[in-house]
């Protein structure tokens, strides 16, 4: 059933099935159509662009390996944002709800600009659904419930800015995400009416169907997965190191916020000492006064770095610590798939009856499972390419907004210095040739 | 032990050769530092003062082109106690410059460790000739430093008396050691004393006190020498001083005002002094929660393929970022010591008012007793009694006296007043004696304070301004690995 090819992961080209989803033809198209990835324009040599039966050197997954990420603004060509938080009130609850902009070029949109407003709930709903059509690939965490957290309220305006930071970046990943932006339900969760939103959420799979689904994942977490290739052990060892280094770093990143404001409310004592002293003296009032004012304006200062670790590092942390349990969430189900494959080739091999029907079942299997794999593979890869950019650029941003801090203390201090030898050398005291 | 190295020069001086001539006396002095090489920049005025320096002491004093300038303010106070030029100081070179354990029978026969210290008297003039010659030296402890000083006290009420060094941490930010025997008190203390006596020798009077003298020079039999000028007898009661400040009438203004300052300028240092040691502390734990930093980045480049070498020298700069504090704070204490030392001049300045009321309120007792007595002479010389008096009541119950008892009496008034009048003009001029002489010293002080904490709080900004630029640095260079990942 495996074709030999010129790409490594080249998915077989049996019957088009249900299980592959139908997102993925759409996106040959698109990736047809995409200058960027000139690779496989070439290489293309697609008949029929709705059914799945694509040529043997190209498939999804190796378009995804081969899809070039480090995109020029040019090349992006859809800009969503989140903001403008409201709350609603009903009968019932009380929420809030995001306005959701969204300006692309891309022809599937029926226009180019869109405003909707969306709740939580309903990036909760997108973000199932994608991990329902993809189950192995690695979305972007959104953040997380609401949880009676010390004395943070629902609806507490830093709870709540925190929560558009995150949704905002969440969305923008799916966007910039190769098979997740091309999601009928992500455009549908851009561009809907809220009334829209509600029906096509109604519409998938139903309740029963999910639960089966459910139940299947049980059974095959219980049975286990028997030979779990190296590579995928290895991301799972990776995952689990990753997962306590960067809960680690979000430890500590509080703590040194902890510590600086603790800081904070020390100096900021130390500025009022000097002002006091000041009062009671004669030629030492205005250098007194002058500390006191330089001390002040550290103060100001340390105040603002300790906002910049909250507002900028501290997220993008946290959302990594998120982004762990993804992997591992993905890697579970990874191995689900699996665990089913061999379930149902065991079973080939021990029943009898059915046979047919048996070979059926076992072939889509194992379809699911060499899709899961490759998709998860080139994700793995994209993955971890965002996952340095992303920590990269908040790691320098907080050295220079460090460096930054220390420029503008040492300014105030050389302001003083400055300010006495002036003031020395005025009254003849000091002689600083 | 180590020694805290000398820093920056602050130029203050006109011709260069007179530096160059200060320079080489107070380089003897710390002869015995050792200097960090790195821990000295200086500003291209003062290449010379830089040259001199290096020469005299033989060691080479390097640029440093991160770390900005660091200041050496009892290296200034000296050179500016230095260019006073009392008769001692100009012969005289004096320093504190070890420590050492001992341990010892005291009093009640116990043992006991404490520390001794050596002081060192060099002549001035064999230093300047470029010879060497062994300094005269002697060890004292604390509590000799002590008796010196109290005896100073008393000997020169008028005069505001150079503070001790603490006797006890106090103040501390939790990582200092309240410890007497903990080498960086030790260390800190010793600075101190050698500030005390520099101080002594640079006051114009005191400089010249005979005692102070053998207290430099003569180790044995020093303490009965004190003894022997009873200067205890004369120190006055805490209880008679305290009804003085009391019942004083007319104290001079000036005096009420000084003493008034004093206690503001204690408050204000002591509360200075807390909240500074609060932050300290504070910022301590900043500082090293960044070294968690490092350790965690280092774990995680062992996972990370690209990222590593990025994450593992990031590492290193946040442990150094996170070391760096220690010096950072050991600096702090000496800007801390400065502010102690005007603490306890508070309390020096206190007492120079006391003693004013003391002797205004002596004065006035002894007016007073005047008066009541001349008034009594009237009364028995006209018969009348106006003011109440046991006699006049047991002479109304009893009877008069006789004439020749009130002529005995009158006599004895006589006499009385008298003396009485000579006291009170004795007493006055001693008021007014006290009141000119210490004014003068206040004066002396007032200036003396002005000058020194303006340096303190232009070393203190020296010193943020360094921290600032070591911090730049760290973070500079943690961008630079940042970026690599």
């Amino acid at each position: 059933m495996m074709s030999g090819s010129v790409v490594d992961n080249t998915v077989s080209s049996g019957n088009s099935s249900a299980a592959i989803p139908t997102d993925i033809s759409g996106q040959i198209l698109d990736l047809d159509e995409d200058d960027d990835l000139e690779v496989f324009s070439k290489d293309t040599t697609l008949t029929d662009g709705s059914s799945f039966n694509a040529s043997m050197q190209t498939s999804p997954a190796s378009m995804i390996n081969q899809y070039k990420f480090e995109e020029d603004a040019d090349t992006k060509d859809i800009f969503v944002t989140v903001d403008n938080p409201e709350s609603h009130v009903t009968a019932i609850e009380t929420y809030i709800t995001y306005r959701v902009m969204t300006k692309t070029t891309r022809s599937e949109f029926d226009s180019s600009e869109f405003e909707v407003r969306r709740r939580y709930q309903d990036f909760l709903w997108l973000k199932g659904r994608l991990e329902e059509a993809h189950p192995t690939l690695i979305a972007h965490p959104l953040p997380e419930k609401f949880v009676v957290k010390g004395m943070v309220e629902r609806f507490n305006e830093d709870f709540i800015e925190t929560r558009r930071r995150a949704l905002h970046r969440f969305l923008n990943k799916i966007a910039e995400h190769p098979i997740f932006s091309s999601s009928e339900d992500f455009k549908i969760f851009l561009t809907a009416a809220s009334g829209e939103l509600t029906s096509h959420k109604k519409q998938g799979p139903g309740f029963l169907s999910r639960m089966g689904d459910t139940v299947k994942a049980v059974a095959a977490a219980v049975r286990g997965v028997r030979n779990r290739p190296q590579e995928f052990t290895e991301m799972q060892e990776y995952v689990e190191a990753f997962s306590q280094k960067i809960s680690s770093l979000d430890k500590v990143t509080q703590r040194i916020v902890r510590e600086q404001k603790e800081y904070l409310e020390e100096l900021k004592e130390c500025g009022p000492t000097y002002a006091l002293w000041s009062q009671s003296e004669e030629e030492l009032a205005e250098p007194l006064k002058n500390v006191a004012g330089c001390v002040d304006r550290c103060c100001k200062e340390t105040e603002e770095q300790v906002k910049n670790l909250s507002d900028h590092l501290i997220p993008v942390l946290h959302e990594y610590v998120l982004c762990a349990d993804t992997l591992k969430a993905v890697l579970r189900r990874r191995d689900n798939i699996q665990a089913d494959f061999e379930a149902k080739t065991e079973a080939l091999a021990t029943k009898k009856a059915d046979r047919d029907t048996m070979r059926n079942d076992l072939d889509k299997a194992e379809d699911r499972l060499e899709w899961a794999n490759n998709a998860l593979k080139s994700d793995w890869t994209r993955w971890q390419k965002v996952m340095r950019t992303d920590l990269r650029s908040a790691f320098v941003d907080t050295a220079e907004r460090n460096v930054s801090y220390y420029e503008k203390c040492l300014a105030v201090w050389e302001s003083f210095l400055h300010s006495q030898r002036t003031d020395a050398e005025g009254n003849g005291k000091v002689d600083f040739s | 032990m180590e020694k805290k190295p000398p820093k920056k020069l602050q130029a203050k001086h006109k011709s260069p050769r007179s530096i160059n001539f200060k320079v080489i006396k107070l380089c003897s002095n710390h002869s015995r530092n050792k200097l960090k090489p790195e821990a000295l920049i200086l500003a291209k005025s003062e290449e010379q003062l830089l040259s001199a320096y290096g020469k005299t002491n033989g060691c080479v004093l390097t640029r440093d082109a991160g770390l900005g300038i660091e200041y050496c303010d009892s290296l200034d106070q000296n050179l500016q106690m230095v260019e006073k030029g009392t008769s001692l100081l100009k012969k005289m070179e004096i320093s504190v410059a070890e420590a050492e354990k001992r341990t010892g029978k005291n009093a009640v026969n116990m043992q006991e460790t404490y520390t001794v210290y050596l002081i060192e008297m060099r002549p001035v003039d064999a230093a300047s000739e470029g010879t060497n010659p062994v300094p005269d030296s002697l060890w004292r402890r604390y509590s000799e430093f002590e008796l010196l000083r109290n005896y100073l006290l008393v000997t020169y009420p008028f005069l505001v008396v150079p503070p001790l060094p603490e006797k006890r941490a106090e103040f501390v930010w939790h990582k200092l050691s309240a410890d007497n025997m903990d080498p960086d008190f030790v260390e800190r203390r010793r600075v101190g004393l050698e500030n005390f006596l520099l101080r002594v020798a640079s006051h114009p009077d005191l400089s010249t006190d005979k005692i102070f003298y053998s207290f430099l020079t003569e180790e044995n039999g020093w303490k009965e020498t004190v003894f022997e000028t009873g200067f205890q007898a004369k120190a006055d009661s805490r209880l008679k001083a305290l009804n003085a400040t009391f019942r004083v009438k007319n104290p001079d203004k000036r005096f009420a005002e000084m003493k008034h300052y004093g206690d503001e300028l204690q408050s204000v240092i002591s509360q200075l002094l807390r909240v500074r040691a609060r932050a300290a502390d504070r910022l301590y734990g900043v500082y090293k929660v960044h070294g968690n930093y490092g350790r965690v980045f280092s774990e995680w480049s062992a996972i990370e393929k690209e990222m590593g070498d990025g994450l593992q020298s990031a590492g290193h700069h946040m442990d150094a970022y996170a070391a760096s504090v220690d010096d950072i704070l050991e600096e702090e204490e000496h800007y801390a010591d400065q502010m102690k030392e005007y603490l306890f001049y508070a309390d020096a300045l206190r007492a120079v008012c006391r003693k004013h009321e003391l002797t205004q309120y002596e004065l006035e007792m002894a007016a007073q007793d005047l008066t009541s007595k001349k008034q009594q002479r009237e009364e028995l010389a006209t018969g009348t009694i106006r003011t109440f008096s046991l006699k006049g009541v047991t002479s109304k119950l009893f009877g008069q006296e006789t004439p020749e008892q009130r002529e005995a009496k009158l006599k004895m008034l006589e006499t009385q007043i008298e003396e009485g009048e000579e006291l009170v003009k004795e007493r006055n001029a001693e008021c007014e004696e006290f009141v000119k002489s210490a004014w003068v010293d206040i004066e002396r002080f007032k200036e003396q304070k002005d000058h020194d904490l303006r340096e303190a709080l232009i070393s203190y900004a020296i010193m943020q301004i360094s921290m600032c630029k070591k911090g730049i640095q760290v973070w500079n260079n943690a961008k630079e690995c940042f970026s690599k990942m």
